[in-house]
């Protein structure tokens, strides 16, 4: 069981800064996010790219910011569930929320901060009509072990890395490969692009190019995909699994049903500190919305900063908060964890 | 016409015409200018190639530029892509664009 002071959904950049501001405070924190790292949006989509806004950097590459961020919020030793989605929120105190995962793991803390910014990392399904109803079935959009497709036929579509990495490996593995993809070129890795090409010539695999696929069939499981090459006809495909890899895209998700005054898919703050509508519960960075919103990263460290104000006086409501700045008394960390 | 405005056509997914003004001296792309008039463009990324949630296409016989290797690597990504998808967020207000009908593309769960 986790028990933290504030529980931080995201794991972002304005996730992260959070943990700084609260340690000033003495208060610990926690976070959850479903990417495997920290870092969000800034890891996971544009690592390697220069943000020129963030005061006293003329240039940071995503990447680096969050490295400095996790560099920062060391001395306050936080607490990471990673990999897991927080699915259901259930007050089991006055001032207690009970916090849980979609693999079951429990958080309790007083406060929560949403910092979930577009909303959690998912793997994008195609728009076929009856896809979810092969899911488990034969259709997986994560290969979590490779060992499930020994001796299968499998149909992998899509263009990037793990695309070409899966059907690189996957291709020791299953009986029959195939791999489709839009267009004639691929984005991934130079190395594995080639090897992709070297398996199709000596037939190890089959790759079909300028081609998506449209269609699914079985019954109850997965039997066959329809594949309809750009210019030409649809032909079907037996098959016993199909994979999509298109990469990720955030959905807000379960959070959209925690009972939260929800407006254009973000959550409805009051500036003042930052709290829904719900005690207890606040929303900071891309994932809220008020009058004159910018969903800037530097807006977020301010509004994660003064929701920690606001958080230290709901969760102390006895006790003083004297105004400190870090030059005069220097960054006091946590000893113990 | 305005010096630095051009017309834009886009038709939403419920194929409801909009006639836009497009400011051309404003470094102003389509996705943006869509986000503007409040059109459901989310344009998640933006405007980095990243996302694909500004997909369109072009109906018009306009002569673009071509798109970039980033551009094609989100297309790949995205659903429902036709030979004449694009995104809105790599097509820069500019003279050349006076006149383009688009259509928002279908969104991807």
């Amino acid at each position: 069981m986790i028990k933290t002071d504030i529980l931080i959904i995201g794991a972002g950049p304005c996730g992260l800064f959070t943990v700084f501001e609260a340690g000033l405070l003495k208060l610990k924190c926690h976070l959850i996010d479903t990417l495997p790292q920290p870092g969000g949006q800034l890891t996971e989509i544009y690592p390697k790219k220069p943000i020129y806004d963030i005061p006293g950097y003329p240039s940071v590459l995503a990447g680096e910011l969050v490295d400095n961020l996790m560099e920062q919020i060391k001395p306050f030793n936080p607490g990471f569930t990673l990999g897991e989605r927080a699915e259901t929120i259930e007050r089991v105190e006055e001032r207690l929320f009970k916090v849980t995962t979609n693999r079951g793991t429990e958080h309790y803390a007083p406060v929560i901060a949403i910092a979930g910014g577009l909303g959690g990392f998912e793997p994008r399904k195609p728009p076929i009509s009856n896809i979810t109803d092969f899911e488990d079935q034969g259709v997986e959009y994560i290969i979590k072990d490779p060992e499930i497709y020994r001796d299968k036929r499998v149909v992998i579509a899509g263009g990037g890395d793990s695309a070409l990495d899966w059907t690189i490996i996957l291709a020791d593995v299953a009986e029959e490969l195939t791999l489709v993809h839009r267009r004639s070129q691929f984005r991934g890795a130079l190395d594995s692009v080639e090897k992709v090409k070297e398996l199709d010539e000596s037939g190890r695999i089959k790759l079909i190019t300028e081609a998506q696929v449209v269609g699914l069939e079985g019954n109850g499981s997965l039997s066959g995909v329809e594949i309809k090459h750009n210019k030409g006809e649809a032909f079907l495909k037996s098959t016993d699994h199909f994979v999509p890899l298109f990469g990720l895209s955030p959905k807000l998700g379960p959070i959209g049903e925690w009972g939260l005054e929800i407006e254009k898919n973000a959550i409805v703050v009051d500036t003042f500190d930052y709290r829904t509508n719900i005690p207890g519960i606040y929303a900071i960075g891309d994932v809220n919305t008020y009058p004159g919103k910018l969903k800037l990263i530097l807006c977020g460290f301010h509004e994660a900063t003064l929701m920690c104000q606001s958080a230290f006086r709901y969760i102390n409501p006895d006790k003083k908060l004297s105004f400190k700045y870090t030059t005069v008394t220097g960054v006091e960390g946590f000893n113990e964890n | 016409m305005d010096e630095n405005m051009i017309k834009i056509t886009v038709i939403d997914r419920e194929d409801k015409t909009h006639e836009l003004d497009a400011p051309t001296d404003m470094n102003m792309n389509l996705m943006e200018l869509c986000k503007a008039y409040e059109l459901p463009v989310e344009g998640t990324c933006g405007g980095m190639a990243l996302c694909s949630t500004c997909h369109v296409y072009v109906q018009s016989e306009h002569d673009l530029p071509e798109p970039t290797e980033d551009e094609e690597d989100m297309l790949d990504q995205a659903f429902f892509v036709e030979e004449n998808s694009r995104l809105g967020c790599q097509l820069k207000l500019a003279d050349p664009l006076h006149g383009l009908v688009v259509k928002l593309a279908p969104q991807a769960g």
